[in-house]
């Protein structure tokens, strides 16, 4: 924008005898404002949702953490199978996540030409960009008849000895819910971790090559060890996204309440039980007990979050 | 190599590289399978007459389309957009041109406010308004902006940052204000970057069905206004999802297909609007 351009706007801008003290003290006053807003909105949320579910917070205190009944028509509301289902199919989905993200996020800063890796990261990017209830979709339709027929009954034939790996095979349950939160999880975990990896200096890798190391070596002991902490947080990031998910999740997980020790038997998640129940729920009760796995849900996913980003704040990402 | 690395060291870089392209091609492999289940499922029901001109849902026979979802998911995410758009650029203002080291509690809660989920956002909104005022497009808009703002709020500070200082101090020194410095010079100088950071928020919130399924609740007919309840396209696809019958299925595909061709479509625009960064 050249000078005079500048100079006709703000001769057009400049209402003659107006004091532009006022003017930026109110732009400055309105971004501060709307900038602490977003701070107070986080305790906003979590102070709403406790609001809303009083009832169930007076009726059953700290003991709704660990009470695994979920009897409507009794009023007995307790918030375990959730837990429980939330963090089986998110850990699961780490565990499966974990080694492909961190394998495609060396290949990807460590190996491949920029040629290779540009695309490649843009695509592992783009499954990030596809729709919840499309995963589901998919998931329904083809995850699931993929793991009755092949990958279930090798499970159950091979580990069927752990209580893990017992029970009928329907192909949808707690597992299908995993896999499929592996897949949505993988370009979070993948490309924090690599920019953390990218962001290693040149001189540490070309130090362990000069001392004989093979680029491997360099790799897994220099590169990687420098860029733990990023890829920690890239792995929590990954984990908030896989406890917070909902609808890819309701549509594989079979829906039912309560714990099983097999992977193969449904389950409910804290977010598939509040989108399969809340809109219909008229008991008040009812409705607080659900509201309350939001709040539950929240201060999971908040600690996960918060965690994550002091180690990138740490590492001076995203600052 | 270098000579006299072992054999044995050799072999394990080997296999660790073949195993790290493998882990590339094993996460591609489901977004090749999305992609063309979509496509070979719902390219025939997209083109099927009236498809695109009817709505739904309706019962299994009853011709019906997408035309109320489309419709509705444009009313909800411009409704959030309403919202997000201004709070999050302003927020971003503030970060960047006035936030001194208080501004890093702001900064810290935006980052944090990505990681809610949408389920909670979506329960927070029911809580507070939809058990007050009912169901409606607004409310569905107000749940997705809590998922916008952040995501305004990071580009915008970033692209403001980006603009060299000389070009705020070109205008200051030609008598302007900080504030008009701020909005007409400094962020038209960043809008590139503010409008890449609206395009992936919009994509981002144009997929969930989550939040507006408590929200928005759905609508067979067209919303008539913001006050209405609406359908969208994610929400269809999980209606029809839920029913057991094939025509259904169908039309879940062929709304599939849409809704991914609209949001991966986004992400190309966005992509070849930043190509000189890569």
């Amino acid at each position: 924008m050249t000078a005079a351009t500048v100079r006709n706007i703000l001769k057009y801008l400049l209402p003659r005898g107006v004091s532009r003290s006022v003017g930026d003290r109110l732009f400055h006053t309105l971004a501060l404002l709307i900038g602490w807003a977003l701070v107070a909105l986080l305790a906003f949320l979590a102070m709403t949702l406790a609001g809303r579910a009083s009832s169930s917070i007076a009726r059953f205190g700290f003991s709704f953490l660990w009470s695994s009944s979920w009897d409507v028509p009794a009023d007995l509301f307790g918030a375990l199978p959730f837990i429980y289902g939330t963090l089986v199919t998110s850990l699961l989905a780490l565990a499966i996540a974990l080694p492909i993200s961190l394998g495609a996020a060396a290949f990807l800063s460590e190996m491949a030409p920029r040629w290779l890796s540009v695309p490649l990261s843009f695509l592992v990017e783009l499954l990030a960009a596809v729709p919840s209830v499309v995963y589901g979709l998919w998931g329904f339709f083809v995850l699931v008849p993929f793991l009755r027929d092949y990958v279930d009954p090798v499970l159950g034939n091979i580990l069927g000895f752990l209580p893990l790996f017992q029970g009928p095979q329907y192909g949808s349950g707690i597992m299908a819910g995993g896999v499929t939160l592996s897949i949505m999880i993988i370009p979070t975990i993948s490309a924090i971790s690599r920019d953390a990896m990218r962001a290693v200096p040149r001189a540490q890798r070309e130090g362990a090559l000069a001392l004989g190391a093979t680029p491997w070596e360099t790799t897994r002991r220099v590169v990687l060890r420098i860029a733990r902490p990023g890829v920690i947080a890239a792995t929590l990031l990954g984990l908030g996204r896989a406890l917070g998910e909902t609808m890819a999740v309701t549509m594989v997980i079979g829906n039912r309440v309560g714990i099983s020790a097999s992977l193969f038997s449904g389950g409910s998640t804290l977010a598939s039980i509040i989108i399969n129940e809340l809109v219909e729920a008229f008991d008040p009760l009812h409705i607080a007990a659900l509201v309350e796995l939001a709040l539950v849900l929240l201060l999971i996913t908040l600690a996960t979050n918060v965690i994550a980003r002091l180690l990138l704040w740490r590492l001076g990402v995203g600052r | 190599m270098i000579e006299g690395v072992s054999l044995r060291r050799r072999m394990i870089n080997r296999l660790a590289w073949a195993f790290s392209l493998g882990a590339v091609g094993l996460a591609l492999v489901p977004l090749l399978s999305i992609l063309v289940t979509v496509a070979a499922n719902g390219l025939p029901v997209v083109f099927s007459p009236r498809f695109l001109t009817l709505s739904g849902p309706r019962s299994p026979g009853e011709p019906s389309g997408i035309l109320n979802s489309v419709a509705g998911s444009v009313l909800i995410s411009g409704l959030a957009s309403l919202v997000a758009i201004p709070v999050g650029i302003l927020a971003g203002i503030y970060l960047s041109e006035y936030a001194g080291p208080g501004g890093d509690a702001v900064r810290f809660s935006t980052q944090v406010l990505t990681g809610v989920p949408a389920i909670v956002a979506g329960t927070f909104i029911y809580g507070i308004w939809v058990l007050r005022f009912g169901f409606s497009a607004l409310a569905g808009g107000l749940a997705l902006a809590i998922l916008m703002v952040p995501v305004v709020t990071r580009a915008t500070e970033e692209a403001l940052r980006a603009v060299p200082r000389a070009t705020r101090e070109a205008a200051l020194a030609l008598g302007a204000a900080r504030w008009q410095t701020t909005f007409w010079v400094t962020l038209a100088a960043a809008k590139g970057g503010v409008v890449t950071g609206i395009l992936l928020a919009l994509a981002r919130i144009m997929g969930e069905a989550a939040p507006l399924l408590l929200t928005a609740f759905g609508n067979q007919f067209m919303a008539q206004g913001p006050l209405d309840k609406s359908n969208s396209l994610p929400q269809l696809i999980f209606v029809y999802f839920t029913g057991a019958f094939p025509e259904w299925h169908a039309q879940a595909w062929g709304a599939a297909l849409v809704l991914i061709a609209l949001v991966l479509g986004i992400n190309m625009v966005v992509r070849w609007l930043t190509r000189q960064r890569y």
